[in-house]
């Protein structure tokens, strides 16, 4: 078995939405290097339970395989972590040494208020998908699956747009909390697809106002949400958003 | 207690149709008079939820997640299964209802089943107009594969993230439903208790997982699709989250219990690191198309695998099962593997592996092929295993992976208590004592999109549904047994965590209620759990405050209930002294170590109905008698 190490911790407390929040120091050893990082806080949890001191450290996962989105930890600065294309949930403590200190925080966003520690409420990603991310088509009314033939790199480069998770990582890294990379991904699936198409101005108009309503930023090219993206959705999403946008609303909603 | 299946009568390729044609409808203007409330938001609960939404019904959901989109439908890989017979290699929806009752080992209704498969070709049909991203071949229509146990291909896929794309499909038309003012989403919230009125479902008790309020809805009719239970062993392929206390508190208000005892053990998973282990990852079935499960002949070989000679492997599935090979039921291949675990010829440091080789696909097709069809499935194992499996073989064991049985339901999917209708991985419904790969999102959308918004209406028209308020007594009664549970638990301020008190549990699970069960170690573990249910009553520690958010408090009371469900599996597989699917009784096996089912005394569901808990759980056993009227029984051959 692998041998054991020590890490230092800084991580973010915080009570509730309107209590002041700061970082706490802790110190775990016994990490071993096949413990995923949120099985390591797992670790210093039931630590903390045993000691009675204080409250266990709350943070938000789920499936623990890298596809429910839950999991959302800004991990030395960085979202999700060191690891590319890596959920925090499926960072393993391997890519860390004996000795380092971590900082861990939530995703930070003014859209996106903390409710506790490192849980924050991303609900504003549901009212975005509200707005028009979907076709609208009623259960039972559907024709045969195929009789609308698709070409293949079409439907394929769709499916790369669709695997977006909704974990918010590219809004935390953008410095404008910008959350082009998450509309841009759901609009470029759908828009994309024949399917979509008889809404596609529509949706593209309702899904980029309700972002902006929402309290994200605008896009300013930084890049630094796709190089976060855990499931590595490319910027493209956005530029074809834009020129969606802007055909839209030169043209009209309903033309 | 009744359990009148209300099967229709007829020919099984009428009964469906006849039905439909017999229920009850609530005229359009009426359904806006009529809420339903619909908790849980997979698969099942999320195509329900938008299709009764779309009827015109005010749905209020509920999840525990902080979106609608993470329920756990969101992990499964592999694919879905329908009878389309696009591939032109024989299949019928007669086939597709024979394979998956065959594979249930003649343990599910008839009925039920073949109206699963009359249902599968809607269902791919209502995904693709939704714009889910099935894969597709050059000329531009839909790909098919094959999975365990069946001869044809008819498993519709997205690369290895099918379970999310339909669910993204099922949670976009549930929100377009919120958007219209037709459903009111409740996210993190936990149901603790169903309220009945006059006989009938008519509200649930939740608490809010972030102000932790308890809170009281009302409606005419409950959908539980809460999932399945697999949690109760610890560790598991299912999210964290998972659990069985919205079901088990429908079990505690009457509600039976169906088959709890059948559970599925998948084949591939990858293996426990350590104990500090939080959950099992599992690595699609569909790898078994392509990869040769295989151990060293010698148990001291501790060669690097690809320096194990060809004649010094033994492919112990192909050899036998020629017929199926590497593609036999996952009852059948976990068994398989445990047992050359326990000859020795495991694999990896525990000995608890076994290799799973993609070396001669990769010659035979190319890398390339073989990463377009599993590409993030071999990313996701060399991530958490630092190997890398286009280089060298996997390392798998199976996993608790989906728990067939659940809460006891009728034709109309309808519990013993009316008007609680039950959906998904929560009912007991359609897969007999095993169910085949690809069939679990078949089930969660033929439940939500296709049966559900019938049989609710059915149920509507036909019943009188009084008036009733949010301060009815059964409502006070309901939201204070949820508030002194909670009150409870922080009471016994004892020294032990939950989570030590759910690994205990799951262990003994695994070792006595696991892939392999006898009458000796089944009475030990029902007494094991007893004990540790109580100390966890006595010895429990559970930080933090109910008025805020509280992770361990929501542990806190999963656990509870896994330690009185955990009594009622073993009870089950106690008193189901046969071998059935993944249900294998050490003392019933054919001499080739498949399971000897006993169609004489146990061709019935085991449905049970909660009597109590007083240190021992009190259940009354009740038997719906399965009647095969069209399909002869036989013993299971994979060979």
């Amino acid at each position: 078995m692998a041998d054991t190490f020590t890490v230092h911790l800084k991580i973010w407390r915080q009570d509730g939405p309107d209590q002041p929040g700061k970082l706490v120091d802790y110190t775990l050893d016994k990490v071993n290097e096949h413990m995923s990082f949120l099985e390591m806080l797992d670790v210093l949890n039931e630590e903390i339970v045993a000691e009675g001191k204080e409250e266990p450290i709350e943070f938000d996962y789920d499936c623990r395989e890298g596809i429910c989105g839950s999991c959302n930890l800004v991990i030395n600065g960085q979202a999700h972590g060191p690891k590319d294309m890596t959920c925090t949930c499926q960072l393993h403590m391997r890519n860390f040494s004996d000795g380092d200190t971590i900082v861990i925080e939530p995703f930070r966003a003014k859209a996106f208020p903390v409710i506790k520690d490192l849980v924050v409420d991303r609900s504003a990603f549901d009212r975005i998908i509200e707005a028009g991310g979907y076709v609208s088509v009623k259960t039972g009314s559907a024709p045969d699956a195929n009789s609308i033939p698709i070409d293949k790199t079409v439907a394929d480069t769709a499916f790369d747009y669709a695997t977006c998770i909704g974990c918010g990582a590219c809004v935390a890294a953008c410095p404008n909390s910008s959350a082009s990379l998450f509309t841009g991904a759901k609009l470029a699936h759908l828009n994309r697809l024949p399917q979509g198409e008889p809404e596609r101005k529509k949706r593209t108009v309702s899904m980029v106002d309700q972002m902006e309503e929402e309290g994200f930023g605008d896009c300013s090219n930084y890049a630094e949400c796709e190089a976060v993206c855990p499931k590595g959705i490319s910027i493209s999403a956005i530029a074809e958003m834009r020129r969606n946008y802007v055909k839209a609303t030169l043209a009209g909603t309903e033309a | 207690m009744n359990l009148d299946s209300k099967v229709p009568s007829g020919p099984l390729k009428e009964k469906w149709s006849k039905h439909l044609n017999d229920i009850k409808l609530v005229a359009p203007n009426n359904k806006r008079k009529h809420d339903v409330i619909v908790v849980g938001t997979g698969l099942a609960g999320g195509s329900a939820a938008a299709s009764l939404a779309e009827l015109g019904y005010n749905v209020k959901s509920f999840c525990i997640q902080d979106s609608a989109r993470r329920a756990h439908s969101i992990a499964a890989q592999g694919g879905i299964n329908a009878a389309k017979n696009y591939p032109n290699d024989g299949d019928t929806i007669w086939r597709l209802f024979y394979d998956t009752i065959k594979g249930g080992d003649y343990r599910s209704r008839e009925s039920n089943t073949y109206r699963l498969a009359e249902i599968s070709n809607e269902i791919i049909d209502q995904a693709v107009a939704q714009g889910v991203p099935f894969a597709r071949e050059y000329g531009g229509l839909l790909a098919n594969r094959s999975f365990g146990g069946a001869q044809v291909s008819r498993t519709f896929y997205a690369r290895g993230q099918t379970g999310q794309q339909l669910l993204l499909g099922a949670y976009q038309a549930m929100m377009r439903q919120v958007n219209k003012g037709k459903i009111e989403m409740h996210t993190r919230h936990e149901m603790l208790d169903l309220v009945i009125i006059d006989g009938k479902a008519r509200g649930i008790v939740t608490r809010d997982l972030v102000s932790g309020e308890i809170q009281r809805w009302m409606a005419d009719a409950v959908v539980l699709a809460s999932g399945g239970y697999g949690n109760v062993f610890n560790l598991s392929t299912n999210a964290i989250n998972s659990n069985v206390t919205a079901a088990w508190r429908c079990h505690k208000r009457g509600a039976a219990f169906a088959n709890p005892c059948y559970v599925q053990i998948h084949p591939t998973c990858i293996p426990v690191s350590g104990d500090y282990q939080s959950k099992l990852t599992l690595m699609s079935e569909s790898l078994r198309n392509d990869g040769r499960v295989w151990v060293p002949k010698d148990k001291d070989d501790d060669r690097h695998p690809n320096d194990i000679p060809e004649d010094e492997r033994y492919y112990y599935l192909e050899e036998k099962y020629p017929a199926f090979g590497n593609l036999v039921p996952r009852d059948v291949a976990s068994r398989n593997a445990k047992i050359v675990c326990d000859e020795g010829m495991g694999v990896g440091q525990t000995g608890r592996a076994v290799y799973l080789d993609f070396r001669d696909a990769i010659e035979r097709e190319g890398k390339k092929a073989i990463s377009d069809k599993y590409g993030n499935l071999f990313e996701m194992y060399e991530n958490i295993t630092d190997d890398n499996p286009y280089e060298e073989p996997m390392r798998i064991f199976p996993a608790v992976h989906y728990t067939m049985g659940g809460l006891w339901v009728d034709y109309n999917l309808q519990s013993n208590i009316p008007g609680l209708f039950v959906a998904g991985e929560a009912n007991f419904s359609d897969h007999g004592a095993n169910r085949l790969g690809a069939s679990a999102l078949m089930q969660g959308l033929s439940d939500g999109y296709f049966i559900i918004p019938y049989t609710i209406g059915n149920y509507i028209a036909a019943t009188d549904l009084d008036e009733v308020n949010r301060d009815h007594e059964a409502f006070d009664e309901a939201t204070s047994n949820a508030q002194s549970q909670i009150d409870k638990l922080f009471e016994v301020d004892g020294d032990k965590s939950v989570i030590e008190f759910h690994r205990e549990l799951g262990q003994i699970m695994w070792d006595k209620v696991g892939i392999s069960r006898s009458e000796e170690g089944l009475k030990e573990a029902i007494k094991e759990i007893q004990d540790l249910r109580e100390e966890f009553w006595n010895n429990v520690r559970v930080p933090g405050e109910s008025s805020n958010y509280n992770k361990y408090l929501e542990f806190a009371g999963r656990v509870a209930d896994f330690l009185e469900l955990g009594e009622l599996m073993a009870k089950d597989a106690l008193h189901r002294d046969e071998s059935c699917g993944c249900h294998l009784r050490a003392e019933h096996q054919t001499e080739e170590g498949e399971a000897l089912r006993n169609d004489d005394e146990y061709s019935y569901v085991a449905a049970w109905e909660f009597q109590g808990v007083n240190g021992e759980l009190q259940e009354e056993l009740h038997k719906e008698d399965l009647e095969f009227d069209f399909v002869e029984l036989k013993q299971r051959s994979y060979k």
